[in-house]
């Protein structure tokens, strides 16, 4: 036997080349699976709970996504809905499910799994030592814990099984890791366990893994030996390179990867060209773990950020960049402790100077041959009104502030008006952690519904 | 000339918010031997100023890839990171001056 997985993209909101969709619908797949995740934006999505991508766009893709899942009348899976995964963004796919079903006329049955955590049962899985840190290990204690403002556990294949079982037309979950929402059929059927995750991996970034990376369908044969993967788009081929450097993407080791439940060691994997445009890999290996475990990602407030840019032009101060900084940010220093009482670590003020070193910092090894540099003023504080008052307050300085006490005062340029704007709340990833549970679905929670043209009449 | 025109692509992304890791991909074994001499744990680790033991170093031999893994000098997204993506740590690889 063989179960036949479609990914139409490596996140729902990046786009497919619709026509590849078209081509793999005509292969008969058995499961559409797409994941709607990410960490890759920072922390800003999990600790507000929203989405990275616009819900217009991710509407549109999952409007022709329903239409395949319809046509062929198999399950479509959505992972880590909504960037992030809490329980709100489950909700918000449902309700943009609800809206599309009803435009196509269609009565499905839709799953949701949730994998948000509650701040209680965490500081409960600390309390009873359940809880262990991953490198590099980060402090981590109850009152952490109660500062976040969303938890969510990785799914793994166990708990997308469990909603598969339900019988859904259409299943939303929460926070999984990449691959799981891919291996869960194939496993579940009885195919190869380590050549369903590695397929699951090679598979979950679309066609990334094939030579025409934005084109996005791939299609996954997952049987008992091993795996075969090939890419939708016309123009469009995985080779044995392409795909095994897919190992490597976004892995901090190329031979392994852990997963709930144990880990894929793909060392033994040989990869082979099975025809012009697939390949075949076998060979690697799944190595159950003795607790089972899922891993946490939280996010906290950490303060409020504003900013404030000025650039440079004047050949005397491009040139002197970093040492008018320097001198601008000990003047200022004492300027707000006069003015407002408040001294680091109260808040921070980081001038970073664009066209010298803003990227890469005490890294950077190449002088600057810039002709103009941006200097942007970050300013992080405890409060948002905090935050516009000390950007008010450098303001005139940032404008105006001489290199030296004995030349003309001069002025930079402003960009736009006001000069600072408000970036609201800092948010910071706050758990690098794993969590033991004694069933996999002691952390999730499952709700069907039947949505669409007979759900409302 | 630069280490960059030498092979066919470095790259770099975070892989999680506490990791970043960096992919050399040589495009020969004659290439991926010079640089695997070169580019040794002591040298990368002191190009990124991280302690040696927090670096890992692997060798695809078959892929002609050297991969460089190493903790993020500051968590992705928290205040004093420059560098969202984990993207522009190729960089420093990609311009290292090689013997011609």
């Amino acid at each position: 036997m063989s179960t036949r997985v479609l990914v139409p993209s490596g996140v729902l909101g990046l786009g497919f080349d619709r026509e590849a969709l078209a081509r793999g619908v005509n292969m008969k797949p058995d499961i559409i699976c797409i994941d709607g995740g990410s960490t890759d934006s920072g922390p800003f999505s999990l600790g507000t709970g929203s989405s990275k991508y616009s819900r217009a766009g991710c509407k549109a893709e999952w409007k022709d996504l329903m239409i395949a899942r319809e046509s062929l009348q198999v399950p479509l899976v959505i992972s880590s809905c909504g960037t992030c995964g809490t329980d709100g963004m489950v909700d918000w796919m449902y309700e943009i499910t609800q809206e599309l079903a009803l435009e196509l006329g269609q009565s499905i049955n839709v799953t949701r799994l949730y994998s948000e955590q509650q701040a209680d049962e965490v500081v409960q899985k600390i309390t009873t030592n359940q809880c262990h840190p991953l490198e590099p290990v980060t402090e981590l204690d109850e009152s952490i814990v109660r500062n976040c403002s969303h938890i969510v556990a990785l799914a793994g294949a166990e708990q997308i099984q469990q909603a598969l079982t339900m019988g859904a037309d259409i299943i939303l979950t929460g926070r999984a890791t990449d691959t799981a929402v891919i291996c869960a059929l194939p496993i579940m059927r009885g195919e190869h366990v380590g050549a369903a995750w590695h397929g699951a991996k090679i598979a979950e970034c679309g066609a990334l893994c094939s030579t025409n990376p934005i084109s996005g369908v791939i299609l996954l044969d997952v049987d008992d030996s091993g795996f075969t993967v090939q890419a939708m788009a016309k123009d469009a081929r995985c080779t044995p390179h392409s795909v095994s450097a897919h190992m490597l993407y976004e892995n901090s080791d190329p031979h392994l990867l852990h997963e709930p439940g144990g880990t894929l060691d793909v060392r033994q994997a040989r990869y082979t060209q099975s025809e012009e445009h697939s390949v075949r890999v076998e060979g690697s290996q799944w190595l159950p773990s003795d607790t089972y475990t899922v891993k946490l990602e939280a996010a906290r407030p950490t303060g409020f950020q504003c900013t404030i840019m000025a650039v440079l032009r004047d050949a005397h101060y491009v040139a002197n960049a970093q040492a008018w900084v320097d001198r601008l940010s000990a003047f200022l220093e004492k300027e707000i402790s006069n003015s407002m009482g408040l001294t680091p670590p109260d808040y921070t003020i980081e001038f970073r100077l664009i066209g010298v070193d803003s990227v890469l910092g005490a890294l950077e090894n190449k002088p600057s041959q810039a002709t103009e540099i941006g200097v942007l003023g970050i300013i992080t504080a405890a409060s948002d009104v905090q935050c516009e008052e000390l950007a008010k307050l450098i303001n005139p300085f940032l404008l105006h502030y001489p290199l030296t006490d004995d030349e003309a005062l001069p002025t930079f340029a402003f960009p736009y008006s006001p000069a600072h704007s408000q970036r609201g709340a800092l948010y910071e990833f706050s758990m690098n952690h794993i969590m033991e549970l004694d069933d996999p679905m002691d952390a999730f929670r499952i709700v069907s519904d039947q949505v669409g043209i007979d759900a409302t009449r | 000339m630069q280490l960059g025109e030498l092979v066919t692509n470095v790259r770099s992304k975070n892989a999680g918010p506490y990791w970043v890791t960096i992919d050399v991909f040589c495009g020969s074994e004659a290439v991926f031997n010079r640089l695997s001499e070169l580019l040794t744990r002591e040298y990368v680790a002191t190009l990124y100023q991280r302690p040696i033991d927090t670096l890992k170093r692997f060798e695809l031999t078959e892929l002609h890839v050297l991969k460089f893994s190493f903790p993020r000098p500051v968590v992705q997204g928290s205040r004093f990171d420059r560098d969202m993506h984990g993207a522009q740590y190729s960089v420093l690889l990609s311009e290292i001056e090689l013997p011609l």
